[in-house]
This record gives C-alpha cells, structure tokens and sequence, in this order.
C-alpha cells in the first residue's frame, strides 16, 4: 500500500516507521528536516521537505497513486485543509486526520473526514486508570472533554 | 448588518475601521494580545481576543447571529477552517475567506467558502499592468464564472497578424471583444483584420488563457 504522512513528529514518526517495516511504500512529508531523524535507522521509504497543503508537495510525495494519506502534524487547521486537499483533489481513499479540538473534530467527522481525536482518546484512558473502566459515570465524565 | 472578522493583521484592521465607519456591528477577533490592546483603544470593545477557528470563541463572538464572516488571516489554513466552522457549526450566512496562496483558490471554491479572496493575484494583475512594454495583460478576472478579461498587444510576428478575426483558430471559450487601434475602438466582425500593433481585448475561460497567450503572442 502506498502511504503519505504528513508531519514527521514522535507521531508522524512511528507509524510511519511501523508501516514501512510492515513492507508498505511509505512517503514522509515535514517542514523540518531535522524531524526526519526521528525514523527509524532501517526507514526505507522517502522524505519530502515541505508542507503538506501545497499541492506540489503532496504530488511529489505520490500523493496522486496514495491509497491512504495520515495528517499527524500539531495543526489542527493544517491537518484539516491538507486532509480535504487529499480527498477532494486527489480522491484519496483513505484519509486520516488528527485533530486535537474535539469540537473541531466532530464537526470534520460529520463532513466525512477519518479523524483521530487525542484529546478525548487521551483523557478517556486517564479516566479510566484513574475511575476504573467498569465505572458507569465513566461515559458521563469523558463526554465533550 | 452584523460582520465579524477574523484575523486583526493590516488587513482585518483596515476592513474593521472602514466596516465601523460605514456604520456595521462588526466584531474583529484577533488572538494576539498587545494587538487586541492596541486595538480596543482605538475602536472601543469590538474587538474578541481568541482564536476564530474555537467554537467557543465564535460562540461568545455570537456567530450564530453574524450575517457575514471574513477570514483574513495570513494562514490559508486557519481562513479554511474558520470559514467552515462558521458555515457548518453556526450557519453564519455568507462567509469570505482570503486567499494568500493563488494555488489554494480552487480548494477553497470546492470546500464551499462563499467568496474567496486572491489578494497576491490582484497585486499581480495590477502589477502586471503597470510593468510597461507587456504583450499579454491579465487585466480582471470575473466574478461569477471562471473568466477573464485579457490584452494583448499584436507584433509583426505575431501568426493573427494580418488574418481575419474569423479566420484566426480560437480556443472554444474565448471570444474577441473589442480591438484597440490608435485612436479608435473597433468592435470586430468576423472579417475584421488583425493589423500589427492592435491592442485586442478578449474575454478567456481562465483555463484556456495560457493557450490564447501562446496564439496571440509568442515567445
């Protein structure tokens, strides 16, 4: 499978690594070169400086044979416009997009994006460890967090 | 008519003082704080510190009430998001998103923002027409249909040179509207001749302008 993540974070990073050692054909995009060495030292697949709502830079990722595209950069709004700028020109199939608003996240899930909400996943954990998962206020404490 | 703007750079500031002045409620909402300061002196409380893409913040900005809302951020990006968080989560009536990346305007008009504001390539274009000695100006793009107005200076060298107005093989979505010569303006007719040195005023679906610049004047 052909994957392009864009922001090469801790998180960006990893799954990129992972999927690329999982024998997948894997293009990473960030601003920063620097970010790049967060791979792993057996990283196989490409890097492309750049920013991921430039259209340029998404097509020299490969974005226009990507069967998925991953935003994980720390903007929201970056992830969001570069995640639509997947779907809606280049018909990317699978489009995954991290947002840390859960507000923003809700409403992007409705307009048919993937996303991935940290900020809820995160502090639903937490509670759990600290309330325990079988508590039944858990859904109540966690709702809209 | 109730606006709000978002993003209190140069050109939310000029937009929130002229709004103000044609007597709107307007709302500019600006997330740093020395400015949001330095402003409220000066326009009294219309200004909302925060950052327009939170719900909460065009919440307590009342978006749900606004009649239109203007993103002029200096980040496509964040003018994308706040435009459809206003049109999604509050229905804000029209919303007009600035544009600073020319190669962003088509996403922003596929992601529904009403209006979509290029302000590089209005300063192209009237860049353009102030650079003397220029054989094809871009002079206007149309509102409401994906056209533009060009000129085109005509040269000896030029392959219209001489031909007829009907003999001369157009793109489909072009038409020549008026020829500039000397004093007079001629408003052609399929056996009109094109004479060396005509200024020809031609409207261009935008597509297609880069194909009539290579007809009209080559390299």
């Amino acid at each position: 499978m052909k994957v392009v993540v864009m922001g090469c974070g801790r998180v960006g990073a990893r799954v990129a690594s992972i999927l690329d050692h999982n024998g997948h054909d894997v293009t990473v995009i960030d601003t920063n070169a620097i970010a790049f060495r967060r791979l792993s030292p057996d990283f196989s697949g490409d890097t492309v400086l750049g920013t991921g709502i430039d259209e340029d830079v998404l097509k020299a990722a490969g974005i226009e044979r990507a069967d998925a595209f991953i935003a994980v950069t720390n903007g929201d709004n970056r992830n969001i416009m570069a995640g639509q700028v997947a779907q809606t020109m280049f018909d990317v199939g699978n489009v995954i997009v991290r947002i840390y608003d859960p507000v923003r996240e809700d409403t992007y899930r409705r307009l048919g994006l993937s996303t991935v909400c940290p900020t809820t996943t995160i502090s639903a954990l937490i509670i759990d460890q600290v309330i325990g998962a079988s508590d039944p206020y858990r859904r109540v404490a966690t709702r809209g967090a | 008519m109730y606006i709000i703007v978002a993003g209190g750079g140069k050109v939310g500031y000029y937009l929130t003082k002229t709004l103000l002045n044609e007597g709107h409620e307007v709302l500019l909402i600006e997330r740093d704080r020395d400015k949001v300061e330095t402003y409220s002196e000066r326009f009294g409380s219309v200004i909302l510190q925060g950052d327009a893409a939170e719900a909460s913040v065009l919440a307590a900005a009342g978006a749900a009430r606004a009649d239109v809302l203007i993103a002029v951020t200096g980040e496509d990006e964040d003018n994308l998001v706040i435009c459809q968080m206003a049109k999604h989560k509050f229905h804000v009536g029209k919303s007009i998103a600035r544009v600073n990346n020319p190669k962003n305007e088509q996403l922003f008009k596929m992601l529904e923002t009403d209006v979509t504001i290029s302000q590089t390539n209005y300063i192209l274009g009237l860049i353009e027409q102030a650079i003397p000695d220029r054989a094809f100006i871009h002079l206007l793009n149309l509102r409401h249909a994906d056209l533009a107005i060009i000129e085109a200076t005509i040269s000896e060298e030029s392959p219209v040179a001489h031909q007829t107005v009907g003999e001369v093989d157009l793109p489909v979505s072009c038409v020549i509207a008026a020829i500039a010569r000397r004093a007079d303006v001629i408003v052609p007719g399929p056996d009109t001749e094109i004479l060396p040195f005509d200024e020809i005023i031609a409207v261009t679906h935008r597509t297609e302008e880069d194909e009539l610049r290579r007809l009209l004047v080559p390299d």
